[in-house]
């Protein structure tokens, strides 16, 4: 089954992180990234730029309306995302608890809907 | 009487032992193929079904275990190929025995027994902890609905709902069918620990079973219970909580008098109780303590044991209860822990002590409408003599109250309060 793992976490907080802590991070994700890769399970994957780069759409009654920001402003934002293919639920968490943010932010796992 | 008569009575009680033993495995074995839940069950009616129809007329099968199995199969398979194009789950049934309702080699061919990791299935923290005990009844016991709607206190219609949603959540989330790995074994056990548990406390709320409306499940909760204990041997708190369970309902006959009135358990009859399931449970604690690796149902069970000792000495050991309560606390930090504490502490070292360890949890938001606080801070004032805050505690304590014997016991302390 394919799951997405959302990556939520504090932009503050991490803006507010010292350069070190912040490459400490940054080398993790390179080497989780390599584990899921070597792992055959990686199907996608990418990081977000910061929702203060967002803009936003939606029509209603047939006119757009363009905002700026993000769809909602919540506490934690999605930073990135990996589609992994792993055979169950437990799988996709092990994976999802083994993301460098899930120790300050929070991993959403979704399945994907099949077509 | 029509000869049919008697082959449709022998059919029917065939039938019935069948799903009484058979139910849970069968819907297990194709939940875990499949994983469908509801696509399982419905294949299992089915099949029953086929067998109250044909039996009375083709006789009982050799193996009826086998022959439901083939008949709910191929339901299965059907159902599948209705709904969908053929998978790796049809195609994995499709190998799998038993092949059909007249193969000869059925009866030896084992069904496997995949019940705990249905179990596991259901209770896993991706299910909402309100609906995992109900779905557990539901699908590995067989019981309807209704009867589970009626022992948790919510509307049928709820219920159907609740356990609908889980099903669906188990299918599309992709929760797997199998024993967790080493390293989350422990914290998922305890997730199926503790909704089994919620099944058998469930059926407190009336504990005689006069209300006929209200389904007991302390029957339901002791079955999956020595079940885990029978699959995971070597893990001491399924064997824990059996144990605490089984100590639990060996009282159950001395909890009420004659007139439905509730005893508190200093006051029980100890002749009452059940010796038979009372050494079941030591002998459960004293192979879970071999493993030597201790927890929560462990010590609640290790209380229940120090109770018992009232039995033989005609007064219980205080002391070890509340020493107990302690690592109890100190694991959990319930504050429910707490007020056990302090009960067990007043009573070896005075009501003073037992009412400042309560002071220490009475700011958990949780207590102010916890009944067993106010029931325990009653109690505690009254033997310290301040007669108007006792007052005040009980009605709290008797305003909290579900059950109408309790409230009466409740009740009575409460007008036996000595004027101050």
């Amino acid at each position: 089954m394919q799951y997405m793992l959302m990556i939520y976490a504090s932009e503050d907080a991490e803006n507010a992180m010292p350069p070190a802590e912040m490459g400490a991070i940054m080398q993790a994700y390179g080497a989780y990234t390599e584990a899921l890769t070597k792992a055959g399970v990686l199907r996608a994957g990418e990081r977000l730029r910061p929702t203060a780069d967002a803009t936003s759409v939606r029509v209603r009654n047939g006119k757009s309306e363009v905002l700026n920001g993000p769809y909602a402003d919540t506490q934690e934002q999605l930073g990135g995302y990996y589609v992994i293919d792993v055979p169950d639920l437990d799988t996709a968490l092990q994976w999802a608890a083994r993301c460098p943010s899930s120790v300050y932010g929070t991993i959403e796992v979704r399945p994907i809907w099949e077509m | 009487m029509t000869p049919q008569a008697p082959a449709a009575g022998v059919a029917r009680r065939a039938a019935e032992t069948a799903a009484r033993h058979s139910y849970g495995k069968l819907v297990a074995f194709l939940s875990r193929r499949t994983r469908d839940v509801a696509a399982a069950q419905d294949a299992m009616s089915a099949a029953f079904e086929a067998a109250l129809q044909q039996w009375p007329l083709q006789g009982v099968p050799a193996s009826p275990e086998a022959w439901l199995m083939a008949v709910a199969k191929r339901q299965a398979i059907d159902a599948q190929r209705r709904t969908a194009t053929s998978d790796a789950a049809t195609d994995d049934l499709l190998l799998l025995t038993p092949v059909s309702t007249d193969d000869k080699d059925d009866t030896s061919r084992a069904i496997p027994d995949d019940r705990l990791a249905l179990l596991f299935a259901c209770a896993h923290p991706a299910i909402e902890r309100n609906v995992r005990a109900p779905l557990m009844l539901q699908t590995v016991l067989g019981l309807d609905a209704a009867a589970i709607a009626s022992a948790f206190l919510v509307p049928p219609t709820t219920m159907g709902q609740r356990l609908a949603r889980a099903k669906a959540k188990i299918k599309q989330a992709g929760i797997p069918f199998r024993l967790p790995d080493r390293e989350d074994l422990p914290e998922r056990l305890d997730t199926v620990l503790d909704a089994i548990y919620a099944a058998f406390t469930q059926g407190w709320s009336d504990p005689a079973g006069l209300d006929p409306r209200h389904h007991n499940l302390s029957d339901e909760g002791i079955w999956l219970g020595q079940l885990v204990a029978a699959l995971l041997p070597n893990e001491p708190e399924a064997l824990g909580m059996l144990a605490l369970m089984l100590h639990a309902h060996a009282r159950r006959g001395a909890r009420r008098d004659a007139s439905g009135a509730y005893i508190p358990l200093a006051q029980q009859d100890p002749a009452l109780w059940d010796t038979a399931l009372i050494d079941e449970a030591e002998r459960l604690l004293h192979q879970a303590s071999a493993l030597h690796a201790i927890g929560r149902f462990q010590l609640e069970a290790a209380v229940q044991s120090a109770h018992v000792i009232h039995r033989f000495t005609g007064h219980t050991d205080w002391a070890a209860v509340a020493q107990l309560y302690g690592a109890l606390a100190e694991l959990t930090g319930s504050p429910v822990v707490e007020i056990n504490r302090a009960v067990a502490v007043a009573e070896c070292e005075g009501a003073a002590r037992g009412l400042q360890i309560l002071d220490s949890v009475a700011d958990d938001p949780r207590l102010v409408s916890y009944q067993p606080y106010w029931a325990a801070r009653a109690h505690l004032l009254a033997r310290s003599g301040a007669r108007d805050a006792a007052d005040a505690a009980y009605a709290q304590a008797i305003g909290l109250e579900l059950d109408s014997a309790v409230r009466q016991y409740l009740q009575q302390q409460r007008n036996g309060l000595q004027p101050s």
